[in-house]
C-alpha cells in the first residue's frame, strides 16, 4: 500500500511539473480537484432533473464536521471524511423529503433558502448554544466550537494531492457504474418525464432523495478536503456566491457526460491562475463565463453535439444567405 | 413591551416593508409577464443605490433628481438584462432554469463591475450616503419627536413615495391600454402577438419598470441605512424572493403584501431579541410557504409540484 501511494505521488509530482509552466502549482491543482468533486456533486442532481442549489450548504456541513472531527476529536482525515459525508447525508434526508416535491424554480428558491439558513446557523451557533447553556446551568457558560464569523482557523493541511486524485477517480468510476445501473436509468427517466417515469413503476420520491443525499455527501466530502486545504473554515466561504461557483462548474462543462463538470470545475478553478491578469476581474470573468456559455453554448464545453450545432450556426452566418439552405 | 417601543418598531417595520415591497415588485412584474425569475434583480438594486449615491455626492444633485436617476439607471440596466440574458434564450425556447442561470451570471457580472467601480472611486467596497437626506424638497430633516417617539421624516417620505409608485403601477396595469397589453402578453404570449401586440416591446417595458422599482428601492435602502456596498443586493435578494413567494409568484398585490409581512417579521424577531436569526426566520417562513402553500397567500395555484 505504502509503495503504491509513493508511486502514485511520484506520478502526480511529474504531472505537476508539467503543469507548473502554465501557472498551475500544486495548491492550485488541489483546488481544481476539489472543484471537480463539487461539479460532480451538482451534476448528480442536474442529470436527475433537479435544480438544487443547496451544494454550498452541504459543503459547509461537511467542512465544519470534518474539521471538528480532526481538530477536537483527533480523528484521521479518512475518518473525518466519512464523518463529514455522513453528516451532510444525514441533513440531506430530512431536507430532501419535503423539498424535493417542488419543481424547477421553486426548488431553486427553497434550496437557496436552505443554504442561507445553514450559513446563518453556523454564524450564530456558538452564541445560541452558550445562551442555551447559560439558561440551563443558571450561570454564564461560554461555548466555542465554530467561532462565529471568525471561523475555525489553524487547521492542519492534511489533504494531499494523491488523496484528491484517488477520491475523484473512485467517484468518477462509481458514477459511470451508476449510469449503467437501474438507479442511473431511473434518474435519466425522471429528468426526461417525471410523470411517465412514475407510471413506468419508478419510485420517483425514492430515486430523487437518494440522488439528493449522494449529491450532498459529495459536497460534504469536498468541504472536508477543502477545509484541510485552506486551513480555515468560515461561514462566508459558503454563501450564495459559492453556490453560483459550483453551478458555473456544471454549466461550463455541461452535464451531457460525467467529464463535463470535472472539466468545468478544473477549468474555472485554474483559469484565474493561468491568466494572472484576470485576478482583479475574477468575479467579472466568472459571471461572463456563466452568461456566455448559457447563451451561446447551452450544452457546455464537453458536448460534441452542441459544438457541431454551434459551428453550423457560425458557418451559416459567415456564408452569404444564398449559399446556405434555409435553416 | 411598552407602547412607544412598539410604535417605534412598527414605524421602522413599515418603512422597511415599503422598500422590500418596491423591490419585490420588480421580481413579481417580470415573473407575471414572462414566467421567469430574474435573479439579477438584486444587482440592479445595488446599482440603484450606487446611482443615487453618485447623484447625491459626486453630482450634488437634489435628492429627487437622484431618485429619478436611480430609477432611470436601474430601468436601463434591467432592459439590458432582458436584451442580453433573457431574449437570446427565449428565442431558442430555453427552459426556465436556463434563463434563471443566465440571470445569475448577469447578476454576478453586474455586482463585480460595481465592485471594480467602487474600488476605483472610493478605494474600498464601502460607501456612505450623506446623513439627513429628506428625499423630497421642503421636508425637514430633524426627527419628529412625539413623546418618546423619534421618527425620521425620511422614513415617512420613503413610505409615501413607495405607496405612490405602487398605486401608479396598479393604475398602469389595470386602467391603461399599455397595462391591458401587458396582461394580454402575460395571459398568452402567442395570442397577444397575433392580436397585434408588440410582445418584445411589452417585455422591454416590463423590465424597465422592474428595474426602475429596483433602483428606487436601492436608493431608499441607502438613504435609510447609509452604508452601501456593491453587495447590498445579497441582503435583499432572498428577502424579495420570500416576499413574492408569500404573496404568490407573479401577483403584484401579493408582492407588496409579502414585502410588508417580511419586514414586520424581521422587526418583530429583532425586537424579541433574535436579531442574529432574523433572516433565518424569514427563510424558514419561505420554506414553509413553499411546502405548504406554494401558490402563496394571495396567488393563483400554479403547477409547482411534480
Amino acid at each position: 500500500m505504502e509503495t503504491v501511494i509513493a508511486g502514485f505521488s511520484a506520478l502526480l509530482d511529474a504531472l505537476i511539473q508539467v503543469l507548473r509552466p502554465l501557472g498551475i502549482s500544486e495548491p492550485v491543482f488541489q483546488f481544481m480537484l476539489v472543484s471537480a468533486i463539487l461539479g460532480l456533486s451538482i451534476y448528480l442532481t442536474l442529470i436527475t432533473g433537479m435544480f438544487s442549489l443547496a451544494n454550498a450548504g452541504f459543503m459547509a456541513i461537511g467542512a465544519y464536521t470534518g474539521v471538528i472531527l480532526t481538530q477536537e476529536a483527533g480523528w484521521s482525515l479518512a475518518g473525518s471524511l466519512v464523518g463529514g459525508m455522513l453528516a451532510a447525508g444525514l441533513v440531506a434526508l430530512p431536507v430532501g423529503l419535503p423539498v424535493l416535491r417542488l419543481r424547477d424554480i421553486y426548488l431553486a428558491i427553497a434550496t437557496i433558502g436552505f443554504g442561507e439558513i445553514v450559513r446563518i446557523v453556523a454564524l450564530n451557533f456558538d452564541d445560541t448554544v452558550s445562551s442555551l447553556l447559560t439558561s440551563l446551568n443558571g450561570e454564564r457558560t461560554a461555548f466555542e466550537l465554530l467561532n462565529g464569523a471568525r471561523g475555525i482557523i489553524g487547521i492542519p493541511r492534511l489533504t494531499q494531492t494523491w488523496m484528491l486524485v484517488f477520491f475523484l477517480i473512485v467517484i468518477i468510476g462509481l458514477i459511470l457504474r451508476l449510469h449503467r445501473s437501474r438507479l442511473g436509468r431511473a434518474m435519466v427517466a425522471i429528468r426526461q418525464d417525471e410523470k411517465a417515469a412514475a407510471s413506468m413503476g419508478i419510485n420517483v420520491v425514492y430515486v430523487k432523495n437518494v440522488v439528493f443525499i449522494l449529491s450532498a455527501m459529495l459536497a460534504g466530502a469536498a468541504g472536508v478536503f477543502n477545509g484541510h486545504l485552506t486551513r480555515i473554515v468560515t461561514p462566508t466561504a459558503f454563501d450564495f456566491g459559492r453556490t453560483v461557483d459550483i453551478l458555473a462548474f456544471a454549466v461550463l462543462g455541461g452535464t451531457s457526460t460525467v467529464a463535463g463538470p470535472v472539466v468545468g470545475g478544473m477549468a474555472l478553478a485554474a483559469l484565474p491562475e493561468v491568466l494572472r491578469f484576470l485576478d482583479e476581474f475574477r468575479g467579472v470573468f466568472n459571471g461572463l463565463v456563466l452568461l456566455l456559455v448559457i447563451v451561446f453554448l447551452p450544452g457546455g464545453l464537453v458536448n460534441p453535439a452542441g459544438w457541431r450545432r454551434a459551428w453550423q450556426r457560425v458557418r451559416a452566418r459567415i456564408r452569404p444567405a444564398s449559399e446556405t439552405a434555409a435553416d | 413591551m411598552e407602547i412607544s417601543v412598539f410604535l417605534q418598531q412598527s414605524i421602522n417595520a413599515v418603512s422597511l416593508g415599503a422598500i422590500y415591497a418596491l423591490f419585490a415588485l420588480g421580481y413579481a412584474l417580470v415573473f407575471s409577464i414572462l414566467g421567469v425569475l430574474n435573479l439579477a434583480h438584486s444587482a440592479v438594486f445595488a446599482w440603484g443605490a450606487f446611482f443615487g449615491l453618485v447623484a447625491l455626492q459626486t453630482l450634488q444633485l437634489p435628492a429627487v433628481a437622484g431618485l429619478a436617476l436611480a430609477m432611470l439607471g436601474g430601468g436601463l440596466l434591467s432592459v439590458a438584462l432582458e436584451l442580453v440574458a433573457f431574449r437570446p434564450l427565449r428565442r431558442r425556447n430555453a427552459s426556465r432554469i436556463a434563463q434563471l442561470i443566465s440571470s445569475i451570471g448577469a447578476g454576478m457580472l453586474l455586482v463585480n463591475i460595481a465592485q471594480l467601480i467602487y474600488m476605483a472611486l472610493y478605494n474600498t467596497t464601502e460607501a456612505y450616503y450623506p446623513q439627513d437626506v429628506a428625499l423630497l424638497p421642503f421636508i425637514p430633516t430633524e426627527p419628529i419627536i412625539i413623546g418618546s417617539l423619534r421618527i425620521a421624516p425620511v422614513r415617512i417620505v420613503i413610505l409615501l413615495l413607495a405607496l405612490v409608485i405602487m398605486v401608479l403601477l396598479q393604475y398602469l396595469v389595470t386602467r391603461t391600454r399599455l397595462g391591458q397589453q401587458m396582461r394580454a402578453v402575460a395571459f398568452n404570449r402567442q395570442t397577444a402577438s397575433l392580436l397585434g401586440i408588440h410582445v418584445g416591446r411589452v417585455f422591454v417595458l416590463t423590465f424597465f419598470l422592474a428595474g426602475a422599482f429596483g433602483g428606487a428601492a436601492g436608493m431608499m435602502y441607502g438613504i435609510a441605512f447609509l452604508n452601501v456596498t456593491p453587495f447590498i443586493g445579497n441582503n435583499v435578494a432572498l428577502i424579495g424572493l420570500t416576499a413574492i413567494v408569500l404573496g404568490g409568484m407573479g401577483s403584484i398585490q401579493g408582492a407588496v403584501a409579502g414585502g410588508f409581512i417580511v419586514a414586520a417579521l424581521q422587526t418583530a424577531s429583532t425586537a424579541a431579541g433574535g436579531s442574529s436569526y432574523r433572516d433565518a426566520i424569514v427563510f424558514l417562513l419561505l420554506f414553509l410557504v413553499l411546502l405548504v402553500r406554494p401558490q402563496g397567500l394571495l396567488g393563483q395555484p400554479e403547477n409547482t409540484r411534480a
